[in-house]
Formats: C-alpha cells, sequence, structure tokens
C-alpha cells in the first residue's frame, strides 16, 4: 500500500491544477495582508467601534495574531473549495481520465487502493494548511509584529496576553486540519459516483455552504439538527481563543474556556472521517467499473 | 496443453439488461484467443469480468486453475491487459506512465527495462514526450506497452486495431503474432471485426447478445472447402442459368442481388474461372471470402434466430 501511496503523491504534485490551489491560497492572504498593513487601524476601529467608548485600548492591536485570526475566518469557505478541487477528483478524475480500470484490473486490493488514494488526498490538505499557517501565522507576525490579541465576540470580548497566543494558533491549526480533513473526505466520498470532478466538488461545496447556513441560524427547527452537522463542529479552532477569566475577570494564562467542546467536535469530525472513508472503500468494491 | 482460462456460465446483468448470458468457454496455453461479437455483443463485459472490474451475476471464472473471486491479487500479477482505448496521464511522459504502471504490477522497474519496452513499441524516441500530445496509435502502443511491461503469462487486449491507421493495424497483428510464436505468451483479443481475428487467432469464440454463438479452432472454423465466390457478369441471369446446368450447381447459393455466390474448396477457384471463360461469361469481379464471415454477418445483423 506504501507504494500506491507514493504513486498516488507523485501524481498529484505532477498535475499543474496541485499548485494553482497553493497559488489562489496565497494571493488571498497577500491581499489581506495588503489592505490590512494599509488600512488596519480604520478596520481596528470599525470593529472596536462599540467598545471604544467604554474602554481605552491601546498598543499594536492589528498585530500579526489578530491578522492571522481574521485570515483564518475569511478563509473557511475558501479553503474547503481547493481542497474539493483535489479530493473530488481521486476517484472521479481516474474515472474521466479512463484510467481507473487500468489502475485496478492491477494487482492491488480496492481498499489498498482507496486507502492509499484518500491518505494521499490528506497529505495534499495537511500541506496547504502548513501553507496557509506559514502565509497567515508566521509571515503575518513578521509584517505585523507581535502584541495582545483583542477579539469581540457576540457578548463579550476577550484579551490574551501575547505570551499566551502562539500555542492556540498550534492548537487551532491541529483543529482545522481534522476540519478540513472531514471536507477532503466528504469529497472524496462523493468523488467515487461521478465519472467528472466537477459533480463532486460542486456537491461538496453546496453541503458545506448550506450546512453552515444551517449551522449558523438560530432557528429551533434548524438546532435539533445542528449537532449532528459536521460544519457546527468544524468551526471549534475558535474555542483555542475563548478564555477562563478568574474572580476579577483576567484571562487565566494558558486556559481554555470549553476544552471539552474542542474534544467533542474533534471526535465527531474523527467520526465523519472514518464514516466517509469506511463507505467509500465499501462502496468501491461493490462497484463494477465501467468507465 | 493447460487451460490457462476456464469460464463456467457466466452471467452478467445490469438492471434488465443480459449482458452475458450463460457464457462458457476455456483458453489454453499459447493460443490466441479470438473474442469476435459485435459492438454490444457482451466482449468488453466479459473481459472485465476476467479483469475483476465487473463482478458476475452468476458463473465461474479460473484462471491459471485457480478461482479468481479467491486469488485475485496473484492472477492479476499474472494478467497484462489493455482494455478499449489506452487511456493515460496525459500530463506525464510515455515513461513517466510506463514507470508508473510497472510499479503497480509489482514489477521490479529498471530504466532499461521501460527503455526497451518503449523501443518494442517503437516510442524510444518520444519517452519523455507528454501523452497529452500523442495521437491515438502512439496511445495505443504505449497502452500495449503498459500491458507487457510486467512480463505477462496472458495478455488481454479489448479491441486494440480501434482507431488505427492500416500501418498501425498491421504493427498490432504483427505484434500479436510475435507475442504468441516468439514470447510464448497466451493471448486474448477482442474484436467485432473478423477479418482482424482471423489472421491472428488459433481458436475463435462469437458471441452475440451475451451468448455464445460458435466456438472452435481457426482452421475448423475457417474450413478452406467452406470459402465463399462472389462472381459479377454483364449478364447475371444467364450466367446463373449456366452453372445451374453445369457440374458447378452443388455450389451454387440461391441468387441473391447482383451477384451469384458459390461455395466450394478454394482450390477449386481457377476451375470455375475457366469454366466461366469457356462459357463466355464476361466476368467483371470474383471475389473470395468465407463462409465464417456470412455466418458471422447474419448472426450479429439481428436477424438472426438463435438455432434451439
Amino acid at each position: 500500500m506504501y507504494n500506491l501511496f507514493k504513486l498516488e503523491l507523485y501524481k498529484i504534485f505532477k498535475r499543474p491544477r496541485t499548485y494553482l490551489s497553493f497559488a489562489a491560497i496565497t494571493a488571498l492572504i497577500v491581499i489581506i495582508q495588503i489592505g490590512l498593513k494599509k488600512d488596519g487601524k480604520e478596520y481596528i476601529s470599525f470593529v472596536l467601534a462599540d467598545l471604544g467608548n467604554s474602554f481605552e485600548i491601546n498598543g499594536n492591536l492589528c498585530n500579526g495574531y489578530f491578522v492571522c485570526f481574521c485570515i483564518l475566518q475569511l478563509l473557511l469557505i475558501h479553503v474547503p473549495l481547493l481542497i474539493a478541487l483535489i479530493a473530488a477528483d481521486m476517484i472521479s478524475g481516474e474515472a474521466n481520465m479512463g484510467t481507473l480500470r487500468l489502475l485496478l484490473s492491477k494487482p492491488i486490493s480496492r481498499t489498498e487502493f482507496v486507502l492509499a488514494k484518500f491518505a494521499a488526498a490528506s497529505v495534499y490538505t495537511l500541506l496547504l494548511l502548513i501553507w496557509v499557517a506559514i502565509l497567515a501565522l508566521f509571515v503575518s507576525m513578521a509584517i505585523f509584529g507581535t502584541d495582545d490579541i483583542f477579539l469581540v465576540k457576540n457578548n463579550y470580548a476577550v484579551q490574551i496576553a501575547k505570551d499566551d497566543i502562539f500555542w492556540r494558533y498550534i492548537g487551532a491549526f491541529f483543529f482545522a486540519a481534522l476540519a478540513m480533513l472531514t471536507v477532503a473526505a466528504l469529497a472524496f466520498f462523493l468523488s467515487q459516483f461521478a465519472e467528472n470532478s466537477i459533480g463532486p466538488i460542486v456537491a461538496t461545496m453546496s453541503i458545506i455552504i448550506v450546512f453552515t447556513i444551517f449551522s449558523t441560524m438560530s432557528i429551533p427547527i434548524f438546532n435539533k439538527i445542528k449537532p449532528y452537522m459536521f460544519t457546527t463542529h468544524m468551526v471549534a479552532w475558535k474555542e483555542f481563543f475563548d478564555v477562563k477569566v478568574n474572580a476579577d475577570n483576567e484571562s487565566i494564562f494558558g486556559s481554555i474556556q470549553r476544552p471539552d467542546k474542542i474534544i467533542k467536535s474533534a471526535l465527531i469530525l474523527i467520526a465523519h472521517i472514518i464514516g466517509f472513508v469506511g463507505i467509500s472503500v465499501y462502496s468501491l468494491k461493490k462497484k463494477d467499473i465501467l468507465s | 496443453m493447460p487451460e490457462i482460462i476456464k469460464v463456467n456460465g457466466l452471467c452478467k446483468t445490469f438492471g434488465k439488461l443480459q449482458a452475458v448470458n450463460n457464457l462458457s468457454f476455456s483458453v489454453n496455453e499459447g493460443d490466441v484467443y479470438g473474442f469476435l461479437g459485435q459492438n454490444g455483443a457482451g466482449k468488453s463485459t466479459t473481459i472485465r469480468m476476467l479483469l475483476t472490474l465487473i463482478a458476475p451475476s452468476s458463473g465461474t471464472i479460473e484462471l491459471f486453475g485457480k478461482s479468481l473471486s479467491s486469488h485475485r491479487k496473484e492472477i492479476l500479477s499474472q494478467i497484462g491487459a489493455m482494455i478499449e482505448r489506452p487511456d493515460l496521464y496525459k500530463y506525464l511522459s510515455a515513461y513517466d506512465n510506463l514507470k508508473l504502471f510497472a510499479k503497480l504490477s509489482g514489477c521490479n522497474v529498471t530504466k532499461q527495462l521501460l527503455m526497451d519496452q518503449l523501443e518494442m513499441v517503437g516510442l524510444a524516441e518520444r519517452a519523455n514526450d507528454k501523452v497529452k500530445g500523442f495521437s491515438q496509435g502512439m496511445k495505443q502502443r504505449l497502452g500495449i506497452a503498459i500491458a507487457l511491461v510486467h512480463n505477462p503469462a496472458l495478455v488481454i487486449l479489448d479491441e486494440p486495431t480501434n482507431g488505427l491507421d492500416p500501418q498501425g493495424i498491421a504493427d498490432i497483428r504483427n505484434l500479436i503474432k510475435s507475442l504468441r510464436t516468439e514470447h510464448k505468451k497466451t493471448v486474448v483479443v477482442s474484436s467485432h471485426l473478423l477479418n482482424e481475428i482471423e489472421q491472428v487467432a488459433t481458436r475463435i469464440l462469437i458471441i452475440d447478445k451475451g451468448r455464445k454463438i460458435i466456438e472452435g479452432t481457426t482452421q475448423e472454423l475457417l474450413d478452406p472447402n467452406q470459402t465463399v465466390v462472389d462472381i459479377e457478369t454483364t449478364d447475371l441471369q444467364k450466367a446463373f442459368t449456366l452453372l445451374s446446368s453445369s457440374n458447378w450447381v452443388n455450389h451454387l447459393q440461391p441468387l441473391i442481388d447482383d451477384k451469384i455466390s458459390l461455395t466450394l474448396n478454394k482450390h477449386q477457384i481457377p476451375d470455375l474461372l475457366k469454366h466461366l471463360v469457356s462459357l463466355n461469361i464476361d466476368v467483371y469481379a470474383l471475389q473470395q471470402r468465407h463462409s465464417l464471415e456470412d455466418y458471422f454477418l447474419k448472426v450479429t445483423s439481428g436477424n438472426y434466430v438463435q438455432p434451439v
């Protein structure tokens, strides 16, 4: 299977389309960074407009950590699209090219085939996320410097000390990796029901958009199904930036307000990944290859 | 000769369509087995079942004396196949495509081996060119190199001459012959063209609507005593009447359309020609074909009623 996995990686990174994703993400992040570099102060003033009347807030608010947080929020839809671009093509692309029948007539089991392909799609997903981390976090830190981060939530604000932030981003990126692997698994699962990648890409994005709308709307009927939708749990990376406070309402260094929420969401996402890949294996084993 | 392929009672249905219906046949070691039938007759479905791409609805398949369902990997490692068009990775070079599939076939890949394969199919000079710029014939040749790179005992070629020019067809024909004679391979080759199959096959199976119509050695099926000769003359009716009253009457077929047809041994053709000349019949054309061709066309024309 390792041999098959290496060959799948080789195919992914020989395709120009793969590098388009990296180029697209670079362009998006650089545009956001240029915008915040030029007009970051105005943006911060707008975001903190209500708090400005009650508090006096000083320091480098538009710092690298804050910029990274903004970028991660804005890329919620874009990164899944770029992941779907490759993951949704893993099997449908082979069917479209006609290489699926050649591959599956070789002495490899279909289970190995699916697992090797998903493993290769996962490596691509993780590399894309590492690239996002390098650009959004490390480059932003270099350009904008570091300071405490000030985040405005629904009905409260959170201030996290500069020395207490970096590990939170490490955690957030690990969690985001899990969320993006769920997207990859969904796109991969849909990939085997089509003979070109357009259908699975559109289907993946439609599911994410519709589920995200359900997840964010506070309508009682949607509230019942929210806990079962993976999109509800994909945004749990933000929990790393919600801290506990002491009696004086000061942030407790190194604390997370709801670690149980992160663990629960991570387990649900892992269950989704296992489910999507498991059904993909079962389904491909039963499938007649007619392409 | 040991049996390399043994298929028994093979059936495949897609919804209400019976694509393969109770098909049984066997292929011996060293055979070039011609699999003949019209488009949609069930040839590709059967071949895909031999390669585990399609699961049979019922029936058994044994290859190399072992059940395909329980020894899949072991069996597939001894098969090289080209199924319909040879679709390859267009963004990779010929060399990279060959290397990739050679590795998947579990073969010990060396640069020399890959270049030898490309040399064999006449693509050594284009080894580093991307496949997207290749013609259909070049892709077909690369497909054959991929099928042969791991030195399989059994080679399965599904419609290998599709889309090829006459030179390409001749090259494939010679390659199939050399696979049998020089490399001692067993070859299964499918086609909808009798002419193509009869030139390379040692045994032939004709299928139609998923059912076996006839199977036998090429010598049996292409019996020289069963040659059909079509004659075109200036006066068809007169020629037919004269031949009907001669010794050739037993060879004469009923008069159809604008030609006279006789079934005879091909060595009798010169005598027939001399006789026509002696009868003062002007012969425009005398064309030899085989009775199997008639049979094949009749079977595959759609007007055929399956014998009980």
